[in-house]
């Protein structure tokens, strides 16, 4: 028996410890937005937010998210109702055939949500893990860096840098 | 020439972001079976025997061998080679021989642990080459799936007279379309017999075609409906037949219902890829740079069976010449078996092989004659008027100087030229830098006469609700097939977008709109829902006098036209324009109703101690007749782009003895966002009168492109010419070492 | 998937201590951390019917601790958090660098320092630095605590030297006595993210006054079936100046040590020229 969090509600998953998150989520919880691209770790498509944080919930093993806080797709927007993230790439023509989306928009939810930078280079980083074989990523880049600006205006700090710093801008500084 | 986002949001979109669209893996599956299939581990041999683990408990499993299928062995299609099991013999590796179904999905795999294939291995044959000399024969007669001859003019006379002949020959591998959701397919029978199948596929009269035929069913008796589709590129065209042939047999026997579900390394190393290619080319031109002939060798590995490859081959040999004008044309094209898994339709189908070499034979053309490659390609480009190698005359809607034009001049692509040339020949700079350009055209909708025989069929019905609902067989894939509809219904009808729903493609609600491929959706059944509605409308004005304007004021005015029908319903059949003639035999005539024209800069730089290449920019400009929605066709154009970039840089599948050795994502890299260079995308409208509101096909024309300009803006940087995709940093180095006369580090 | 969770036996301790009790009874255990490499291998149906001890309730060892000498990096730390410790990009800027290139975000959220050495790739990024920078790694056993130069606990590709019932517990990194005078980190990779190298190099360099090498450290991943250290480059150039003469000697020394082989990912000879090219414009600054 395995305690934690998704979406705000403790739920109890009653299966095998060993069972990966992503088939808790999609077979033992009902939560199918959440998709299943390589079983590898390497398309992103499986992104869910534990603790904040993204990860592949096809490498996790349900006893290692005991108590902890999971996040997917399903506790964004509403019904009727749209996130600006989902909005934004809605708009933009962020989506296209959809199967890496919602990994795509937990990705970009978590570096809306921990400040990260409008700077394109920098969420193509902070994106380089989902895979997408449809856009091209130019419209999901565009509509991240709108929704980042329309974060900043609000807050009204859109002159104070961003926290989470480009690993980019790190790197472009190493040695040759 | 505009870049605007505009257009109709996509329908299905809000869905898709929140994770509520239903993928053939997401539907509901109560008392289901999981379904996994046995491969052939050997490229060619006779089964001796299939054996089964006396130990493993079977009673929990339902197995399924060729001698449980009801009708026809076969994934009927073009040809009927291709078996649904293999039966006696494999003439692939990953062929599928014994099917298993359990309850529990680890299981099943566990099962097919217990199965054992004993093998009488025969020489295989592995590569084009070995397949053209036919010494092992692995397909009756000569190994040969197809032959393509294309002539025009005296090609031998031409050449003989020219001032120069260029000769060069270039090569492409196998790509994958690694769409991120993989093959799947559910199957059950119901009660009445019928058997229903739902899936991720691009074209469900293709599957239902292929079910008839194995299962012995009449038409009626086979249902086919396309789940929401995580992305296609040809990838879903033909193999679902086989997943959904697998996933029925297990239900038939089963009396249960079915899922197969592919995991990423079966789909990769089991279904199809876009055809590897040899082509060469010997080019007559004048001392100006004026073709006078054009002699070109095509050939490509269609792998075990013929799938879609006699029409590939075809696409590839009427696209070999680039979008120019040539007095004297030779096109030899041969499409051949080996045994290696089946290739088949991936966007651009053949195109993109024969125009990489085309497009990139320019460099060397422009090398020996010592002038400008974009100079000599003005100089030959098509235009209205022009005449094709098979005769056809461009009478409209030819946009490839004004694609060229726009992305020399947006990617400023004389200027970087020189300015480059200066970067380089300082050996302080990290990199060397350079720029590269190609154009090409596209064949809009079936090759020749195959819209004619299609015949494809759209009905539009307003439903006593005062829905209107486009009925057709086009299936969203991603590529906006929804939302264009939904957009030119409305516009036609005069009728606000939220009152047109776009029925799910499903072989019981909707007519046979052909399938969803060679860039034909918006043109050919774009065409037939603009008609449709047009028809609709008339229809309704005749009643009303005018087009309602508020939905009570429809709902009224369909109830009165529906009379006792459920809906008025208006088919449209596509009637093929007597003035488009083709030959089948000689290949003279009208290849395509019209060419969709695309042109590309790609500004890169390589790294000078690495060797990797990264894209700075690249820009774009597609004639695409009109532009149903921007939107959509910028995202068309960004995906497809990019995945030619991958074509070009990245993907590098694997094959040793007839397997594909990389089959993960893994090992086999496609772009990621910081792969992907910021991308510049212009529409050139130059209107087709046939298409619906002037638009021509899209889908395919933006991964025609990028590839030799990448090769092009490599040879630009470092002076090597790099004929054999993929351009990998292994490959520049390898270019260097054998090439000590150029630049040194 | 081909993971079947049901013919799995998962072992989840919640101290140090009750990790090694469990792993002693049971060494025919798969120690567990982040999972980015052992689920892979489980999701294809290659780890069915094994024992898994789970140490991630070991928050004991995720931490990063600054000791007299350095800092000790717990076995279970992510790359995430190497990657944006303040201390460890400070001290050890090359290491964090590293963990900023494995995998992709979500990748550097789970996978950690442990869990990559007792993986044992070849190609493993991080540990080029953890080779220049000297680390040790602290195991215990039910025998007890042990500790080793890094570079003595790999044995050859996927394979350590650790003992049956050994857990990796913590990485040290002794400071290093003076500031180099030249650092390099540089993964080559298939492609600009998420990807694994072809080859990978740290490098620290210290000149004397006179422009001496007074000490070169410099290691390559994926060019050997373990890390390496250039040993011989490296002595053939201490107390040398770095003139062309000795910077193309150390060059060619570098095939000394290395051995590179074509596998999917990459060819040998472009491993050899470019990690030679790499050492080259090192050397010269």
């Amino acid at each position: 028996m395995t305690r934690l969090t998704v979406n705000g509600r403790v739920r109890v998953f009653r299966g095998h410890p060993f069972t990966r998150l992503v088939d808790v989520l999609r077979e033992g919880f009902g939560l199918t937005g959440t998709k299943e691209g390589c079983g590898e770790g390497e398309c992103g498509a499986c992104t869910v937010l534990v603790d904040g944080q993204p990860v592949m919930s096809c490498l996790v093993p349900v006893c290692q998210v005991e108590g902890r806080r999971v996040e997917t797709i399903e506790s964004l927007g509403g019904l009727e109702r749209l996130d600006p993230l989902q909005k934004a790439l809605l708009e933009e023509g962020g989506a296209q055939c959809g199967i890496c989306t919602p990994g795509m928009v937990m990705t970009a939810h978590a570096w809306v949500r921990r400040g990260g930078s409008s700077r394109p280079a920098a969420i193509r980083e902070a994106l380089a893990g989902n895979l997408c074989r449809c856009t091209g990523y130019q419209h999901i880049v565009d509509a991240v860096a709108r929704v980042v600006r329309e974060r900043d205006r609000r807050r009204g700090d859109a002159k104070r840098p961003s926290r989470a710093t480009s690993r980019t801008a790190r790197r472009t500084g190493r040695h040759r | 020439m505009k870049k605007k986002r505009s257009g109709v949001l996509r329908p299905e979109g809000p869905d898709k972001l929140r994770g509520l669209a239903r993928y053939v893996d997401d539907l509901p599956f109560p008392g289901g079976l999981h379904g996994a299939t046995l491969r052939s581990t050997v490229p060619r041999g006779r089964i001796r025997a299939i054996r089964f683990d006396p130990d493993f408990p079977w009673d929990e499993c339902v197995t399924a061998t060729a001698a449980d299928i009801p009708g026809q062995n076969c994934v009927a299609l073009i040809e009927e080679d291709q078996p649904l099991l293999a039966d006696g013999e494999v003439r692939h590796a990953m062929e599928p021989i014994v099917l298993v179904a359990h309850a529990e999905r680890h299981r099943v795999y566990e099962a097919l642990g217990h199965i054992h294939v004993e093998y009488e291995p025969l020489e295989p044959v592995l590569s084009m080459e070995d397949a053209l000399e036919a010494k092992v024969p692995v397909r009756a007669p000569d190994n040969v799936i197809k032959r393509i001859s294309i002539d025009k003019g005296d090609v031998d006379g031409a050449l003989a007279g020219a001032d120069v002949v260029v000769e060069g020959e270039y090569r492409v591998p196998h790509q994958e379309q690694a769409y991120i959701e993989n093959q799947g397919m559910t199957a059950r029978f119901e009660e009445d017999g019928t058997l229903l199948v739902e899936g991720s596929l691009q074209c469900p009269y293709y599957v239902q075609k292929a079910l008839v035929r194995a299962f012995a069913l009449p038409k009626e008796k086979v249902r086919v409906v396309q789940a929401t589709t995580g992305g296609g590129f040809g990838g879903k065209e033909e193999y679902p037949s086989m997943v959904a042939g697998h996933a029925a047999l297990l239900a038939r026997k089963a009396g249960r219902p079915v899922k197969i579900v592919y995991d990423r390394t079966e789909d990769m190393v089991a279904t199809t890829k876009r055809h590897p290619a040899r082509v060469r080319h010997r080019t007559g031109l004048t001392r100006e740079g004026k073709l006078v002939a054009q002699d070109i060798d095509v050939l490509m590995d269609g792998g075990a069976y013929a799938t879609l490859s006699p029409v590939v081959l075809s696409r590839g040999a009427l696209h070999a010449t680039g979008p120019y004008e040539c007095p004297n044309v030779r096109v030899r094209a041969c499409m051949v078996a080996t045994n290696t898994p089946p290739n088949g339709a991936f966007r651009g189908f053949g195109a993109p092989q024969t125009l990489f070499a085309a497009e990139l034979h320019w460099e060397r053309i422009a090398g020996a004659l010592k002038k400008d490659a974009l100079r000599l390609r003005r100089l030959n480009l098509v235009r209205e008027g022009s005449e094709t190698a098979t005769g056809q005359v461009l009478h409209e809607s030819v946009g490839a100087r004004d694609v060229l034009e726009a992305v020399v001049r947006r990617g400023r692509y004389s200027e970087k030229k020189r300015e480059y040339a200066r970067w380089n020949r300082s050996r302080r700079h990290p990199s060397w830098r350079g720029i590269g350009v190609s154009v090409c055209h596209h064949g809009a909708g079936f090759t020749g006469s195959g819209e004619a025989f299609l015949a494809s069929r759209v009905a539009l019905a307003l439903t006593r609700k005062g829905e209107i609902r486009v009925l057709t067989s086009s299936t969203e894939i991603g590529q906006g097939t929804i939302a264009a509809f939904t957009g030119l219904a409305a516009r036609t009808l005069g009728v606000p977008e939220e009152w047109v729903t776009i029925e799910r493609a499903d072989t019981g609600l909707v007519p046979d709109s052909g399938p969803t491929v060679a860039s034909r959706t918006c043109m050919i059944v774009g065409g037939l829902v603009e008609r449709a509605a047009q028809r609709l409308r008339e229809r309704i004005l005749e009643s009303t006098g005018r087009m309602p304007s508020t939905r009570a004021e429809m709902v009224r005015e369909a109830r009165r036209l529906c009379g006792r029908e459920p809906a008025l319903r208006v088919e449209e059949q596509y009637t093929h324009p007597p003035e488009i003639r083709w030959d089948e035999e000689t290949y003279r005539g009208d290849a395509y109703p019209v060419y969709g024209y695309g042109a590309t800069v790609v500004d890169l730089e390589v790294d000078r101690t690495t060797f990797e290449v990264r894209v700075r920019r690249l820009t774009t400009a597609v004639d695409v007749g009109r532009a149903l929605s921007p939107r959509l066709v910028e995202g068309q154009v960004m995906g497809g782009v990019t995945q030619a970039l991958g074509y070009a840089l990245l993907e590098n599948a694997d094959y040793h003895d007839g397997v594909m050795q990389n089959p993960q994502l893994t090992n086999y890299l496609i772009p990621t966002a910081l792969d992907t260079p910021p991308l510049d995308v212009m529409i050139v409208q130059r209107p087709y009168s046939r298409g619906p509101l002037g638009a021509k096909g899209v889908g395919e024309l933006p991964m025609d492109i990028p590839a030799p300009a990448v090769a092009a803006a490599v040879h630009d940087a470092t002076g090597l010419l790099l004929t054999e995709l993929p351009i990998l940093p292994e490959r520049i180095l390898e270019a260097f070492s054998s090439d000590p006369a150029h630049r040194q580090r | 998937m081909r993971g079947a969770p049901e013919t799995m036996r998962v072992l989840r301790p919640r101290s140090p201590a009750e990790a090694v009790r469990l792993y002693g009874r049971h060494p025919e255990a798969l120690p567990l951390a982040g999972g980015t490499d052992v689920m892979v291998s489980w999701n294809a149906g290659l780890l069915n019917r094994r024992t898994v001890l789970d140490l991630s309730p070991l928050r004991e060892w995720s931490r990063i601790r600054r000791t007299r000498a350095g800092l000790v990096v717990g076995a279970l730390a992510t790359h995430a958090r190497i990657r944006d410790d303040a201390r460890v990009r400070a001290a050890f800027p090359l290491l964090a660098e590293a963990a900023s290139v494995i995998g992709a975000a979500a990748i550097q959220n789970r996978g950690t320092l442990g869990g990559n050495i007792a993986n044992a790739s070849p190609a493993g990024d991080s540990f080029p630095p953890l080779a220049v920078y000297e680390a040790v790694v602290h195991t215990i056993s039910p025998d007890g605590e042990r500790r080793s130069r890094f570079l003595n606990v790999f044995e050859g590709p996927k394979a350590t030297a650790l003992r049956p019932a050994e857990l990796i517990a913590a990485v040290e990194l002794p400071f290093l006595p003076k500031r180099p005078t030249r650092q390099i980190f540089r993964k080559i990779g298939t492609r600009a993210a998420q990807a694994l190298s072809k080859t990978v190099a740290a490098g620290l360099l210290w000149l004397d006054g006179k422009g001496r090498v007074e000490e070169l450290r410099f290691a390559l991943g994926a060019m050997a079936p373990t890390v390496r250290r250039l040993r011989t480059a490296e002595a053939f150039l201490a107390g040398q100046r770095l003139t062309p003469a000795t910077v193309d000697r150390a060059v060619e020394l570098l095939g000394e040590d290395v051995a590179p082989i074509d596998d999917v990912r990459s060819t040998g000879a472009y491993r050899l020229a470019v990690s030679r090219a790499l050492l080259g414009g090192f050397l010269r600054g």
